[in-house]
């Protein structure tokens, strides 16, 4: 059911990215699916009333396994973070030296480029 | 000898970072550093030809850590890689003299090979997204440039379908974690053979063959790429044409669908579907364009379209049971394809940004008769085109004469038709080039130009060169076991080349 949102909101950002015309809606829906494929990613090691994945001492029993939540999808999301960070850093400064050039953000008049 | 694997990745990325720290004044040493830092990275890939093997990093054990893997394939596109990022960076002293902030263009150029290499010697398919959005996100900076309206659209353009394209690969990477509960390419491949896929991992496929297709420029995802191609400055747009689109697109995608999910009848229409379509459409753009950057940006689908239609066509004879002998034929001839593309294509678009250089002008119908004053730049343009366009000595011949005899014997007398008819295209197109830019009368505004000497022609002609002689891979049989082969036999083997990194 979670999973469904999930990949609803992958969807909404992708269709705001393909259809909308304006530059930042498109930078806006780019970053919704980064989010979407985030939650993603959390909610594959999330467990209904886990635990913190920290081994104390006495803790080796197999109930651990069983009540741990998965830290590797976190690790995941958090590299994965950064990398959108980056992303969207550099296509927000590519919009502000495009409406520099061209003074508009509507990506229908920005078309030099064609053929 | 033995050669760390770590230190391809960090050769270039830890001398990227140390160049953005030189300013403006001192970027004659930038410059330096930099072509040092290729060629160091060209030598060690010489040297390390033979060495096969993986690399724990912090030497944790292969479920737990990350691995680093060099295989026949791996070693193949780092040597690729290597080749032309040591000729464009040599191009790239007198070339980039032209724009401002030389030394920042540096060193993201030499973090997109780190990111490249990484892309390719990855043996964890998180790693490897991450080094594919490195190599990337360097890519979008470099094609933005320029800092004019062409490159800024062209930028934008190539940076959203590339975060789009990203974000597919990256939820794949989810399902398939969810699914299997690994990352190792290797442990992956042998988790799927024992439970089979499933519906989460069909469609974690189509993700990643969506996503790499869109890195890759096939042809239903190819918007971005002529654009792109066409704005960069010219060495950049050598090094995208030449090695990222394949690293990133088609490598990623033959390792996932070869190594990890095995070769199958689905795996391997899809990709014929794809190459032909992007041979056939490629090549048609292609010939209606005027301007010289664009045309060979057209070309670059179209010729990537041979080396996915080849990997295809192999995979396609493995899935049916059909003789081994012609799937590999067919694979080496896509891979053999894959090399020489790299090397004409960057070199066709080397002698472009000379021409432009000279003349200030990309539009064919504005250049003419530069055979006069530009007789170097013509030389090595016509070596380029002849290789392309598969006249006989020249590289391009030889993998097109592998995929036509593959895809007859295969009994696909319509795909040798095809492949066949694509090339004539081609032919067509760059006799329009030379045409054009070289014969014809020489314009009088033209006529006091000279072509640059010096760094920019020794990289072109050292590309020329290779051209030439790159049929001999093909024809001497210690050249060829040492270099394709291994290659050939990485994707053939399939998910049985994980057992060798497993068990090394």
């Amino acid at each position: 059911m979670l999973y469904t949102f999930c990949f609803l909101l992958f969807m909404i950002g992708l269709y705001c990215a393909v259809v909308k015309k304006n530059m930042v809606k498109i930078v806006i829906g780019v970053a919704i699916m980064e989010y979407a494929v985030n939650l993603f990613l959390i909610m594959l090691g999330y467990r209904m009333g886990g635990i913190a994945p920290i081994i104390e001492p006495g803790d080796m029993a197999a109930g651990f396994v069983n009540r741990a939540v998965d830290p590797l999808p976190q690790a995941l999301a958090l590299t994965a973070i950064v990398i959108s960070l980056a992303t969207l850093a550099l296509m927000i400064a590519v919009c502000i030296r495009v409406y520099g050039k061209y003074g508009t953000f509507d990506i229908t008049e920005i078309r030099r480029l064609h053929g | 000898m033995n050669v760390a694997l770590p230190v391809f990745v960090a050769l270039p990325l830890i001398t990227a970072f140390v160049l953005a720290l030189f300013n403006a004044r001192q970027k004659g040493v930038a410059t330096w550093i930099a072509n040092g830092a290729t060629l160091l990275g060209l030598l060690l890939v010489l040297v390390s030809m033979n060495q096969q093997g993986s690399y724990q990093v912090g030497r944790w054990p292969i479920p737990l850590g990350i691995s680093l893997v060099k295989d026949g394939l791996s070693t193949l596109l780092l040597l690729t890689i290597s080749v032309i990022a040591a000729a464009a960076m040599l191009y790239s002293c007198r070339y980039m003299e032209q724009y401002t902030a030389k030394t920042k263009y540096l060193s993201l150029f030499l973090l997109m090979v780190a990111g490249m290499n990484g892309v390719v010697l990855s043996g964890d398919i998180f790693n490897m997204f991450v080094f594919l959005e490195v190599a990337s996100i360097a890519s979008y900076a470099l094609v933005a440039f320029g800092c004019e309206h062409q490159e800024l659209e062209a930028a934008f353009k190539y940076m959203v379908l590339g975060s789009v394209g990203a974000c597919f690969v990256l939820l794949g990477i989810g399902l398939l974690y969810g699914n299997t509960g690994t990352l190792n390419l290797a442990q992956l491949s042998t988790v799927i053979r024992t439970t089979g896929t499933n519906y989460g991992l069909s469609f974690a496929l189509a993700l990643f063959v969506a996503g790499f297709a869109l890195k890759g420029a096939l042809v239903p995802f190819h918007a971005w790429l002529p654009d792109a191609h066409q704005s960069a400055p010219a060495p950049v747009s050598a090094m995208l044409s030449g090695v990222l689109i394949k690293s990133l697109g088609v490598y990623a995608l033959a390792r996932i669908a070869f190594n990890v999910y095995g070769i199958s009848l689905l795996v391997g229409w899809t990709l014929m579907t794809l190459g032909i379509l992007s041979m056939v459409v490629g090549v048609f753009l292609a010939v209606g364009q005027w301007d010289f950057k664009r045309l060979l940006a057209y070309h670059s689908i179209s010729q990537m379209g041979y080396v996915v239609m080849g990997l295809g066509l192999g995979a396609l004879i493995l899935a049916q049971g059909g003789s081994a002998t012609v799937a590999s034929l067919a694979i080496m001839g896509g891979l053999f394809h894959l090399i020489n593309h790299a090397v004409f294509k960057s070199l066709l678009f080397l002698t472009s940004g000379s021409v432009e250089m000279t003349t200030g002008t990309r539009q064919l119908k504005e250049l003419g008769g530069l055979i006069q004053t530009m007789p170097g730049t013509r030389a090595t343009c016509t070596v380029a085109s002849a290789a392309i366009a598969g006249i006989p000595p020249f590289s391009g011949f030889w993998s097109k004469l592998l995929l036509v005899v593959a895809a007859v014997q295969a009994q696909m007398i319509w795909l040798a038709a095809v492949t066949v008819l694509v090339s004539l295209v081609t032919l067509i197109s760059f006799l329009k080039v030379q045409r054009y830019v070289f014969l014809g009368d020489l314009p009088e505004r033209l006529s006091q130009r000279r072509e640059n000497r010096g760094t920019m022609m020794w990289a072109m002609a050292f590309l020329a060169v290779l051209c030439m002689c790159m049929g001999l891979i093909i024809l001497v049989p210690g050249l060829r076991e040492g270099i394709l082969e291994p290659a050939v036999l990485v994707l053939t083997d399939g998910l049985d080349s994980a057992v060798v990194v497993l068990n090394p």
